[in-house]
């Protein structure tokens, strides 16, 4: 197997590119933190350059794009939060400010998640705006109750798996973030999966405890 | 999956469907047969078009075209025509697998690399984008495209800015073009560009976003665009200092370790086994530089010439807007000091976004070191009696408080003006949702402005009110004005010397500590601390907070009372870690241990965070109760704690009992019993 060097794609300017022709956006900063976490090998690149890069991505409603300038997405959000979690870096974070931005994500009506203002609402949001409160600590600025319902109602309760929304077909894709948002909305029954990491909450403590 | 309805699917259409993948399957293993094998003929080229028509997402496909376009432009000798027919294959190329989705982030950066060769014309991107921008107003790689182009063609922002007011004239419901006019107005104010001073450029934006949420309240693409600019509005860019512990002008008595000799001062006593006393520095937003350089002390008071100054944030962080040093004093020396601070002597403090602190400030305190009778018993603190009111009528709350901000003449006129108008255009709105939380939070940035005492505070009843409206209105946010109505609540409360004494005692077993009880207030956030640096000992029950946050300024602070909340976790207190004078904590009858999913995980130092830990004996003996419990052993450890209580917890127990032993050994009092040695 080819060697990859996560380390090698960081830029002069602190961002990561997804490969060697330059593709630079925050998705690949957050991956390459997430996985150098994972292996005990952030000493490899410059962190406070990479942060510095995540932060001149904050936009003026609080939230985060892909580049310098570039709109708030809740994916993209996910991204820069979980990237300045995993680096001990949220306090760049405006938590009032993004956090009222996100919880206005939730549709009255249905109860589901939109990504950005005046969207339709989507379970695969329920991971990138819920993981995104639970990081910043406003996650009890939603309601629960009516976002666990609107996961639910999108179940293909004959053939099973969950889609984007009621009406449509499943996807894997949308299983994974509508279990995952279950599990952040403690419901009976789901284990707990870390908000940063997206992975199980006893594996990445298991990781990261152990000297 | 998007746009695919749920169901049942004929046969027929099953068929189309199970061919085309059969087709697809085959073009992609050609192509990367191709690919592997270093293949760029015209046939393998041609192949890979045909795959990228079909699955524009094939981000492989998109690199080896790359790889093919190095190879024929290293074949041709550099002609210029022939270099150009070979990269405007590939904008063909983009442009119809963009035709086929418009969201495929590897056809607009394959774009992008191309135009960066600098062989190709930009003339026609913008064209180009106009199309697809009418197409859909609000795909974000159109936009990030547009500002790729502009970069590149040098266009100027106040063109750009002429485009999103288009944009906007034409449907106010794009956020997508609110969004670029609030970085491209940002830009050209910072610069102070012609025709953009903030005072001149600001309410005419005002009026523009009007348009957009007077026509539909409930459309939010004008929301943040507003809310930027009543931030604009308050943003004052050079730092000020808010507070200080002590006041300018207070009195405080200072002893050693144990009770004072006759403790009936008036004064706030502080008692200190090592011999120093915290001075806390509170700015009005994050500033660095704060230094013995930068903040001279003048006193008698020996040995504090080169203090240490400390900024009370997270530890990544050297900027805060709480910075504290600790003055030594000899507790034999009785005396009477006078100890005069000055701070902004030099340049220096500059605040996070740049701006330097450029108002100097001068305030004076005194300070008396007392005689203490040395007295080591350990007694228990009790929350429900020993406590004496406070005569609201004393002056002595007036040499504690200053409620007063310690702020430099600013031109306010401006901006009150333009916040004056908001208030009243508003008020028009308020039955709908955006209305009511415009209105209250325009009045809140009203009173922040009041210096005068007679009209101070008048506008509080109606912001409670409009919070408690949108409580009944907007039930999904309840939370969120939950939370608006107790700041709201708390700069009420510390708007006048009156409203706070009513909450102010002092507590008789420790030295006539000044406590401050909020019991019972149904508090759900703490604000205002700025107001509250000399409270000793704070009574929080019967509220429903689930954080600390914000308590790390009370440096003074050495009882907490926090029972019966909604705390979730040992890591929603990690702010109290930077309370070294904290010895007594009641967390009992939380949430701790009851929920899956803790929502200061990251926002604890921990090693979850990447922060550096050292491994003590109690790591070291038992790795599982660390792992198990970490958050109460990572914040428990950093505290001096003397008496804590943590019963009616669902984590509570002899297990976890015995664990805070070994993590706090100092430990004296646990859920009301006394430790044996």
């Amino acid at each position: 197997m080819q060697k990859l060097d996560i380390a090698g794609l960081q830029n002069k300017d602190g961002s990561f590119s997804g490969d060697i022709w330059g593709e630079v956006d925050t998705r690949f900063s957050y991956i390459a933190i997430c996985c150098l976490s994972i292996l005990k090998c952030l000493d490899k690149i410059n962190v406070k350059k990479a942060v510095d890069y995540i932060v001149s991505c904050k936009n003026l409603d609080g939230g985060f794009g892909c580049t310098p300038g570039a709109e708030s997405h809740a994916g993209q959000i996910f991204c820069c939060v979980g990237a300045l979690a995993i680096t001990g870096n949220l306090h760049h974070v405006d938590k009032d400010l993004l956090g009222w931005w996100l919880c206005e994500r939730q549709d009255y009506e249905s109860g589901g998640l939109n990504g950005r203002p005046e969207k339709l609402p989507d379970v695969c949001y329920s991971w990138w705006v819920l993981s995104s409160l639970i990081m910043i600590d406003r996650v009890h600025w939603i309601e629960k109750g009516k976002l666990v319902k609107f996961i639910l109602d999108c179940q293909d309760m004959d053939n099973g798996g969950i889609s984007d929304n009621p009406k449509d077909v499943v996807d894997i894709f949308h299983t994974y973030f509508g279990v995952a948002g279950l599990s952040l909305l403690e419901y009976p029954g789901v284990k707990p999966i870390d908000p940063a990491y997206a992975l199980p909450v006893h594996v990445i403590n298991r990781i990261l405890f152990t000297k | 999956m998007h746009g695919r309805p749920r169901k049942a699917s004929k046969p027929e259409e099953e068929a189309a469907s199970a061919a085309k993948a059969v087709k697809l399957r085959s073009l992609q293993s050609q192509f990367m047969k191709n690919h592997h094998d270093k293949i760029y003929t015209e046939e393998a080229i041609e192949l890979s078009t045909k795959l990228l028509e079909i699955n524009p997402e094939a981000y492989t496909a998109w690199n080896y075209r790359k790889l093919a376009v190095e190879d024929s432009l290293s074949r041709i000798d550099s002609d210029p025509n022939l270099v150009n027919s070979i990269l405007d294959e590939e904008l063909r190329v983009v442009e119809s697998a963009l035709r086929q989705n418009f969201k495929s982030y590897g056809a607009w950066h394959h774009r992008k690399w191309v135009l960066s060769k600098g062989h190709s014309s930009i003339a026609h991107e913008l064209k180009l984008l106009d199309k697809f921008q009418r197409l859909d107003s609000r795909n974000f790689h159109a936009w990030n495209y547009r500002r790729f182009v502009v970069e590149l063609t040098k266009r100027s922002e106040q063109d750009e800015l002429q485009y999103t007011d288009d944009m906007i004239n034409n449907n106010f419901s794009n956020y997508s073009a609110w969004h670029n006019r609030s970085v491209l107005l940002s830009s050209l104010l910072a610069q102070n560009a012609d025709g953009f001073m903030p005072n001149e450029r600001i309410p005419d934006e005002y009026d523009l976003v009007h348009s957009a949420i007077f026509t539909d309240p409930d459309d939010q693409s004008g929301w943040f665009y507003h809310l930027w600019l009543l931030d604009q509005t308050l943003n004052v860019e050079t730092p000020l200092l808010t507070s200080s512990w002590p006041s300018h002008g207070s009195t405080i008595i200072l002893s050693g370790a144990g009770c004072l000799n006759g403790s009936s001062s008036k004064f706030t006593t502080f008692c200190s086994e090592s011999g120093s006393f915290p001075l806390i520095l509170y700015f009005d937003q994050a500033v660095g530089g704060v230094s013995s350089s930068t903040v001279t002390i003048d006193s008698e008071l020996k040995g504090n010439e080169d203090l240490v100054w400390e900024p009370i944030s997270y530890k990544n962080s050297q900027v805060s807007c709480v910075w504290v040093t600790h003055l030594k004093y000899v507790s034999t020396d009785l005396c009477e000091y006078k100890v005069k601070i000055r701070v902004g002597n030099s340049p220096g403090i500059v605040s996070s976004r740049g701006h330097n602190f450029r108002a100097p400030y001068e305030f004076v305190f005194t300070a008396h070191v007392h005689d203490t009778v040395k007295d080591s018993q350990e007694g228990i603190v009790s929350w429900t009696d020993g406590f004496d009111i406070w005569d609201a009528k004393s002056k002595d709350l007036n040499s504690l408080i200053t409620l007063d901000q310690l702020q430099a003449e600013i031109d306010f006129k401006w901006r009150q003006e333009a916040i004056d108008s908001e208030v009243e255009c508003f008020g028009i709105l308020s039955d709908s949702k955006i209305g009511k939380l415009t209105l209250a939070r325009l009045l809140m940035a009203r009173e922040a402005m009041v210096s005068d005492d007679a009209v101070k505070g008048v506008r509080y009843e109606e912001i409670l009110q409009l919070y408690n409206d949108l409580m009944a209105l907007d039930s999904s946010h309840y939370q969120y004005y939950k939370d608006e109505h107790s700041v709201a609540f708390l700069h009420k409360m510390t708007s006048s010397s009156e409203s706070l004494s009513r909450h102010l005692f002092r507590y008789r077993g420790m030295n006539n500590l000044v406590c401050l009880r909020l019991n019972n207030l149904s508090l759900s956030r703490i604000a205002s601390v700025e107001k509250l640096l000399f409270v000793q000992m704070l009574d929080l029950s019967h509220n429903e907070l689930h954080s600390t946050e914000g308590l790390e300024a009370m440096q003074l602070l050495s009882c907490l009372n926090l029972s019966h909340n909604r705390i979730r976790s040992f890591s929603a207190l990690d702010s109290l870690r930077h309370v070294k004078q904290l010895k007594v904590l009641d967390v009992s009858h939380n949430h701790i241990g009851k929920h899956s999913v803790d929502t200061t995980r990251y926002l604890c130092s921990s090693p979850l965070s990447n922060s550096e830990w050292s491994q003590d004996d109690v790591g070291r003996q038992n790795p599982g109760l660390v792992t198990k419990y970490w958050d109460a052993y990572f914040v428990l450890r950093d505290l001096n704690l003397k008496q804590l209580d943590i019963a009616g917890n669902e984590i509570s127990g002899n297990e976890f009992s015995s664990f805070v032993l070994q993590v706090v050994p100092k430990l004296v009092w646990l859920d009301g019993q006394k430790l044996g040695n």
